[in-house]
């Protein structure tokens, strides 16, 4: 037993300990956040802001605190078919409280077609894909490994419409503010451009986008998935709301004709073969 | 308009309802897998056969019911030194919601640590390797990560303690007992390589790692022995969760944070 154990003298030494380069607050006193004083020191940061510093420990500039703002403004949609979304209005439709409906559609998602799930595929892909360009690679056959291991290329295509609606406008502000001219942004391109010539024809959408922006801002992929954790929430309330507005229970209202049953005819429990 | 042609089915080999005959939202009578439910399961089957039933197409045996009951009261109490089952508390202690103290129950108890992706993945172990005791020394003397997923790279065997010394007497006896239901083959190859299995991981076995050899005994698939672990564990941290409410947040362990680095000599 000694490749991997680890304790229990590692958890004795932890027992009673909160050891933290983060931060504690001194009740009535003052709040440490990061080795600065949250209501002296970083008292004028807007939100997002802190944010990222909560994540990084890093400042950044006007410009890329403006791109990220624009990044999570753009991709939140109020529409209740979006399944995340459905999720905080079904808990309005139900009655439940919209602390639970919202946080419960954040951690879906986490999604592996959309969402979290396809960030971290994305961003990990442009990280890997420049490693191996840097020395000498090819992107094609970086293509090719990556539809191996995921059987398909995170940040391209889309699982409703091939094309993507907030393209065009976070890159128009992204070339305002100065920020599209970084190296991930360009490996990104090259990716959409093989691709799209190929016999894939997947053009990049938002998560393959945004992923290379804000890897220029210099996050890693953790870093970049943290961020992320709020991107769709603007688009949540409303939902929750309409739905609580609305008489109970309405919210895709399923007649018992409505489930497709597909499975086993009808039989008797008792008459099972029960060996 | 046909089934096939109504763009609101939801498609099911689980479930079926038939609609009272003045309300095509009340059911009259629900099937699981084809048997009726309220009127003739009720009373006659065990909540493990319905549970059974849900992931599988098949009724379960007498045997794997009671395999299955066996593991449930395993899993139904990881205690409160467990995270997940500390989650929920921090939701009972202040007063949250129900709810919310089982999301934190969940969230916590799905990771790589004793919980639900730590059974998934020791489930895929079975699949890779079944009883081959060479597989196995080669899938445990490390896993890969795998580039972009939201999961982090496994610090530890899965199924394996990280932590431990020798194997727990509440894991023998866990393993023990499940083992006699002979409800599959996984569970005594198990038992019997165990040596050799805690050798190769370097660790010794953990609950987790016995209950993915009885999920896999079940006939259960990795993704379904995830849930079911998520599932089975949370009536310790519902209970707990509502003990520590009546008790109040200066009955319960707050600690003091110190702080690491430049700062923390200026605030102290």
């Amino acid at each position: 037993m000694s490749k991997h154990t680890k304790g229990p003298n590692l958890l004795h030494d932890n027992v009673g300990v909160l050891k933290s380069r983060m931060g504690t607050f001194y009740p009535g006193s003052h709040v440490i956040f990061r080795g600065h004083d949250l209501h002296t020191d970083l008292k004028d940061m807007d939100w997002v802001e802190l944010y990222v510093f909560g994540i990084t420990g890093r400042r950044f500039t006007k410009e890329q605190l403006r791109l990220m703002h624009s990044i999570w403004t753009y991709t939140s949609y109020p529409d209740v078919r979006l399944w995340n979304n459905r999720v905080a209005a079904l808990a309005g439709s139900s009655r439940s409280t919209g602390n639970l409906g919202v946080a419960a559609a954040l951690a879906v998602s986490e999604a592996s077609i959309y969402g979290r799930g396809i960030d971290m595929r994305a961003i990990s892909f442009l990280n890997r894909t420049r490693q191996h360009m840097n020395v000498g690679g090819n992107l094609a056959e970086c293509i090719r490994l990556e539809l191996e291991l995921h059987r398909s290329i995170a940040g391209y295509g889309r699982p409703l419409i091939n094309g993507d609606e907030r393209n065009q406008h976070i890159l128009e502000l992204a070339k305002n503010l100065g920020l599209d001219q970084g190296s991930y942004l360009r490996l990104a391109f090259s990716i959409e451009e093989t691709l799209f010539a190929g016999r894939w024809r997947m053009k990049m959408n938002y998560a393959g986008l945004v992923a290379a922006l804000v890897a220029d801002i210099g996050f890693s992929p953790r870093e970049y998935y943290l961020f992320l954790f709020p991107a769709f929430l603007a688009g949540m309330q409303p939902c929750f709301i309409e739905a609580s507005d609305r008489p109970e229970g309405t919210l895709y209202a399923i007649p018992c004709a409505d489930i497709l049953y597909e499975g086993e005819s009808t039989r008797t429990w008792l008459n099972r073969n029960n060996s | 308009m046909s089934d096939t042609d109504n763009p609101n089915v939801i498609r099911s080999k689980i479930w079926r309802e038939e609609p009272e005959p003045d309300n095509a939202f009340a059911t009259r009578a629900a099937f699981c897998r084809g048997y009726d439910v309220y009127g003739e399961m009720l009373g006659q089957s065990r909540w493990v056969d319905m549970l059974f039933m849900l992931f599988q197409n098949e009724a379960p045996t007498t045997v794997q019911a009671d395999l299955l009951e066996t593991l449930a009261v395993a899993l139904a109490n990881p205690g409160p030194r467990d995270a997940s089952v500390h989650a929920a508390m921090c939701g009972g202690v202040c007063g949250s919601t129900a709810a919310s103290s089982l999301m934190a129950a969940l969230a916590v108890g799905a990771g790589q640590l004793s919980g639900g992706r730590e059974v998934f993945m020791s489930m895929e172990g079975w699949v890779e390797c079944d009883t081959d005791l060479d597989a196995w020394r080669k899938r445990l003397a490390g896993l890969d990560a795998i580039p972009g997923s939201i999961w982090p790279a496994p610090d530890h065997p899965p199924g394996f303690d990280p932590h431990g010394v020798g194997t727990a007497t509440s894991v023998k006896q866990t393993l023990a007992c499940l083992a006699r239901y002979g409800a599959g083959y996984r569970l005594p190859w198990l038992q019997q390589n165990l040596t050799g299995l805690e050798a190769a991981s370097g660790c010794p076995l953990a609950l987790s790692g016995v209950a993915a050899a009885a999920f896999t005994d079940l006939g259960f698939a990795p993704e379904q022995g995830e849930m079911l672990h998520l599932l089975l564990r949370l009536p310790g941290a519902a209970a707990h969760a509502l003990e520590q409410r009546p008790l109040g947040y200066k009955n319960f362990p707050f600690g003091t944070v110190e702080l690491e680095g430049e700062i923390a000599e200026e605030s102290a």
